[in-house]
């Protein structure tokens, strides 16, 4: 693997069923009444949030307490950031302590890749604003490989506002690494142009919803409908929202959180076997455990002997194209 | 008589009727033997070696290579191997200045244009104050004659403060030596204002250069609507947004029989409502920056903020018909946009960070090493687009001939050097073109009859 994990792009398949593998292991250890591994003992993570975020944020820092590493938690708010402090000040103070990683979310695409240029820390991309969330695709393939046994060959349906969704990128380009043919699928407002190019087809109705193994529906944000991407909810919930009528027995369904019930999802859908959202929450722990083993100790031993890499002087300096 | 006879189109054509109104620091005129030299200015069919005699502000002799002797007391420069040209115009550079002294200033936006061959520029009125009042455009008029390596026409807004919302008194702006009118960095939203625009410039007799985007279109976008957009999840700019607006002002500037000229256009539909426009009759110019004309959107795909600029970089598709454009002539002339910006704002991310690259210093060495060395453009032709930014607005074009004004500069086509490896004139250094390998340096720039910029390695000939 490479050094951070900053979008979905940067995982060879062999990467994700190493990830996978690994989350498998530490499941074992979840299951246990001392769930902790002393893997990451001496080590520093660093949470730095920089948007809201309850099972991200928690997730990543039960992750990285279960693997024995220090960690500190940092949110935007009430912190230097708040009396104008810039990102690039802000990521070489929390560097000067040395941190073996820093777990980042930004409202902003792109500002992961930032910040790895400024530190010597392995950054893992947490969510930057409508680019990616890489860690949220690892756990629903984790999900999705556990209750199916397969990737491979599935049938994936992406449903609702792609165009403001990171998971979304995120999703499609990781299903589509793993062998699943994915459909992204929502109101012509909310799907952006040009998505084909990221290997998935494009449908406006749920009409052929039938051919789909596993339904994924995508938050609806309210704070985004101002612009008025879609009339009114309600005639989203009518169009697209995925309902007992809808699904068939035979469908799973996903939601990375937290849902509008009763806007994408009907409550029945929500309850139902059908669904794996609360899997979903279940393996955000482990599978970041398996992403911090991974980026941090999963190297070969000599690795861990001389800790982390050397600054290289494309680290610190933007590169000319 | 009809509605429209006796009145005529606002006489901004009429070359060098409006060289009167740039500024610069006095400087004696220098007295110069450029020996050898490669002579190219398609306009004035000069195309060869000569030797190029510049005396008293002009050009006072072209001769055979050899022939001339020095004056008394010139400099003599001896060009063998390198290629003289009129020296370029840039109807499109912002020097920050009032405002943001820190990010460029009159001196080193100068400067800088001097070292890209430049000898004439128009500073944009987006600066802070923005340049809306005959006061703040006489204090800058007065600061440029202390500080301007280079003649500077200063341009005022179209509206109060840059809103959209009232003229600003463009007659008396007009008198007090406003080159042309423009909002630049906003499109004027309202077609109502841009009509009264219009119709008020009759009176005040200068062009009116457009920064053309419907900003309901382009909405919060910060890159290029297209595949990259997708890919990286941000809001996109449709070329759309680009070629609607311009559609409409062409409309416009036909009903009123006025004239515009269309800034960095960017995307291949407005170059074709440009070409339907022209070939109607309508008075509408438009000029193609280096950026737009070498790089596309997947320059973006690392979100590097030096690529983020507005309009933004386009599609592959979109840079073909620029080029296709400045071929034609319907772009007819290549304009930098050199838009300054501090170093900490360009390290923010890439949605946050503001728009703009610097591109004075490397608009001509970019377009020779991918457009003429691949035989793409001939070199004739970018050096007359270069030279021609000050025609729509009523500028002489800067020529070799004989007794022209001296504009000349001097560049060694055989030289290769990396953008920035001796750092910038500029005061910013968010140059697109920063770290790439370049064909074709400038050595020396005569402005209006004063050397106004010599490259410090560039070996001077004895004084006679």
């Amino acid at each position: 693997m490479k050094r951070h994990l900053l979008s979905i792009d940067d995982l060879t398949r062999e990467d994700i069923e190493r990830v996978l593998g690994r989350a498998e292991s530490f499941a074992e250890v979840s299951g246990r009444e001392i769930k902790k591994v002393p893997t990451l003992r001496g080590r520093t993570v660093i949470n730095l949030f920089y948007e809201a975020s309850t099972r991200t944020s928690s997730s990543f820092e039960l992750a990285a307490k279960r693997l024995s590493a220090d960690l500190v938690s940092v949110k935007a708010a009430g912190s230097s950031v708040d009396k104008g402090e810039s990102l690039k000040d802000t990521i070489q103070t929390l560097s000067a302590y040395d941190p073996a990683a820093i777990v980042f979310r930004s409202p902003h695409a792109g500002a992961a890749g930032l910040v790895a240029r400024w530190t010597r820390a392995s950054v893992i991309n947490a969510g930057d604003g409508k680019h990616e969330h890489p860690t949220q695709a690892l756990l629903d393939l984790y999900t999705l490989r556990r209750r199916v046994g397969r990737l491979e060959g599935l049938n994936v349906w992406i449903v609702g506002d792609v165009l403001h969704s990171r998971v979304a990128r995120s999703n499609i380009l990781a299903f589509g690494r793993m062998g699943c043919q994915v459909t992204v699928c929502g109101p012509p407002t909310l799907i952006p142009r040009g998505v084909e190019s990221l290997g998935c087809e494009v449908r406006t109705t749920l009409d052929d919803l039938g051919e789909a193994d596993v339904v994924y529906a995508l938050r609806m944000q309210h704070e985004r409908m101002a612009g008025s991407f879609v009339p009114s909810l309600r005639e989203y919930a009518t169009r697209y929202q995925i309902d007992g009528r809808r699904l068939a027995p035979n469908q799973l369904v996903m939601h990375p959180g937290p849902v509008n019930r009763g806007v994408e999802l009907s409550a029945e859908v929500i309850d139902s076997p059908q669904a794996l959202i609360t899997h979903q929450v279940e393996s955000g722990v482990v599978v970041r455990m398996a992403v911090l083993y991974e980026l941090l100790a999963g190297g070969p031993p000599a690795d861990l002997m001389q800790g982390h890499a050397p600054l290289s002087a494309e680290a610190s300096e933007p590169q000319p194209a | 008589m009809s509605p429209t006879a006796g009145r005529t189109l606002p006489p901004v054509g009429q070359a060098g009727g409006l060289d009167h109104a740039l500024d610069r620091q006095p400087t004696p005129k220098a007295t110069v033997l450029i020996s050898g030299a490669h002579l190219l200015d398609p306009r004035a069919g000069l195309d060869g070696p000569a030797d190029l005699i510049l005396r008293g502000g002009a050009v006072a002799e072209v001769g055979a290579p050899g022939s001339l002797e020095a004056p008394e007391g010139a400099e003599v420069v001896d060009a063998e191997g390198l290629h003289a040209f009129p020296a370029f115009v840039d109807p499109h550079v912002h020097l920050r200045t009032p405002g943001r002294e820190d990010e460029e200033d009159i001196e080193t936006g100068t400067r800088a244009a001097a070292a890209g061959g430049y000898g004439a520029i128009l500073a944009m009125p987006n600066t802070d104050p923005v340049v809306d009042s005959a006061s703040v455009l006489l204090s800058l008029r007065e600061r440029a004659r202390a500080e301007a390596r280079i003649p500077v026409g200063f341009t005022a807004a179209v509206t109060m403060g840059q809103r959209g919302e009232q003229l600003t008194e463009m007659a008396e702006l007009a008198d007090a030596g406003a080159v042309a009118f423009t909002d630049d960095g906003l499109p004027l939203r309202s077609a109502g204002m841009m009509r009264q625009a219009l119709q008020y410039q009759r009176l005040a007799e200068r062009n009116i250069a457009l920064h053309e985007e419907d900003p309901a279109l382009s909405a919060d976008g910060v890159m290029h609507e297209g595949e990259v957009s997708a890919l990286l999840g941000m809001a996109g700019i449709p070329s759309i947004s680009e070629a609607v607006m311009v559609a409409r002002d062409v409309e416009l500037a036909a009903y009123e029989e006025g004239r515009i000229h269309v800034q960095h256009v960017s995307a291949r539909e407005t170059v074709d409502v440009l070409e339907r426009a022209r070939a109607a009759g309508v008075a509408v110019t438009a000029e193609a920056t280096p950026h737009h004309l070498l790089l596309t959107d997947e320059c973006v795909r690392h979100l590097d903020a030096r690529y983020k600029m507005n309009p933004p970089l386009r599609a592959e598709p979109d840079r073909q018909a620029l080029i296709d454009g400045v071929r034609s002539g319907v772009l007819g002339c290549i304009a930098t946009d050199h838009a300054p910006h501090a170093r900490e704002e360009k390290e923010e991310p890439f949605e946050i960070a503001p728009m703009g690259v610097t591109g004075l210093e490397t608009a001509f060495a970019a377009l020779y090493t991918e457009l003429v060395v691949p035989g793409i453009l001939d070199l004739g032709l970018v050096v007359e687009r270069l030279t021609a930014g000050g025609e729509p607005f009523g500028l002489s074009v800067p020529t070799l001939a004989k007794d022209a004004s001296a504009n000349v500069c001097l560049v060694d086509l055989g030289a290769e050097w990396e953008v920035g490896e001796g750092g910038y004139e500029s005061r910013s250094s968010n140059c697109a073109f920063a770290g790439r390998r370049l064909t074709g340096r400038v050595r020396m720039t005569i402005a209006a009859g004063t050397v106004a910029f010599r490259e410090r390695s560039f070996a001077i000939g004895a004084v006679a």
